[in-house]
């Protein structure tokens, strides 16, 4: 099995914010990623396929297929948006790395059909990233 | 066919910055220099250290996180970084004392110190030593694994 990873990027805002709670208790438990504007990142998102070279062209998939996945599903949807206003998918919940990485996964898994989705990593900052992959997957990309 | 369920980690980084000198007093000193080379100078050398937790749990849905950074943050400066930052591994650390400090026992010394984490479960710490060699620890001595 081969593991092919591509990266992408994206710009988006978000605030942390939980409107079931207390203004104290969201400073308290998000900080100043409760500030009431918002704030924004640069998103990178590492996809990781796992499948077998094909005996013909030796490609786990066609990159070009998974790049128009990539900006149909998720550049379209939340490349310079705000991601508590503009992204129906994350709608009712809080737009954490976690939350948008489980998200992102969802929309992804159906779409890759070369190939099998193995892990994605979103990092929300060089020093914070969520990771998403099925049970029984290892959680190392390349 | 069931489908294995849906995992979701957070990772986190940390930088901190020591030295170390490998070397065993074990070993003659012509051994210590061809087992370790340059990395037995005798004054040691330093690294900024990349230091990579990764956590596991559900997320919850009051919060969106796995855990709260704050408090991962908190604990890793209280069990880590304040013992290990701007130190000399051989000198300031006793839990490495009669350990070669090298990369891989850190990273065993390192889990042991953050898998008592109460919010979320740890699943592995990963050190970049460089940016050619990084260590992996999961918690289990046989899956060590260096890149």
């Amino acid at each position: 099995m081969v593991l092919l990873t591509r990266k992408i990027e994206f710009s988006a805002s978000h605030r942390y914010h939980n409107p079931n709670l207390s203004a104290e208790e969201n400073r308290r438990i998000f900080g100043k990623c409760n500030n009431p504007h918002g704030h924004g990142h640069n998103y990178t998102l590492e996809v990781t396929v796992a499948g077998e070279p094909d005996p013909v062209t030796g490609m786990v998939l066609d990159l070009k297929e998974l790049k128009d996945i990539l900006e149909r599903e998720v550049m379209k949807r939340m490349d310079h948006r705000h991601l508590n206003y503009e992204v129906p998918e994350l709608a009712g919940q809080i737009p954490t790395c976690e939350n948008i990485a489980r998200v992102i996964w969802q929309l992804l898994e159906p779409r890759i059909t070369q190939g099998k989705l193995h892990r994605i990593r979103l990092y929300e900052s060089p020093d914070l990233f969520a990771d998403c992959y099925r049970n029984g997957a290892s959680g190392a990309g390349n | 066919m069931t489908r294995d369920a849906l995992r979701v980690e957070l990772g986190r980084r940390y930088r901190f910055a020591a030295s170390h000198r490998l070397h065993s007093p074990h070993l003659s000193e012509k051994e210590n220099y061809r087992v370790f080379g340059k990395c037995n100078n005798p004054y040691g050398h330093g690294h900024n250290y990349v230091l990579e937790v990764s956590i596991s749990g559900k997320i919850h849905p009051a919060t969106g996180m796995i855990a709260n950074l704050a408090d991962l943050d908190a604990f890793v400066e209280r069990h880590v970084l304040e013992e290990f930052d701007h130190r000399s591994l051989n000198e300031d650390v006793a839990a490495l004392r009669g350990k070669v400090p090298t990369t891989e026992n850190l990273c065993i010394e390192i889990f042991h110190r953050l898998k008592h984490f109460p919010y979320a479960k740890l699943e592995r710490v990963r050190i970049q030593e460089t940016g050619n060699n990084s260590f992996e620890y999961a918690g289990n001595t046989e899956e060590t694994t260096c890149e």
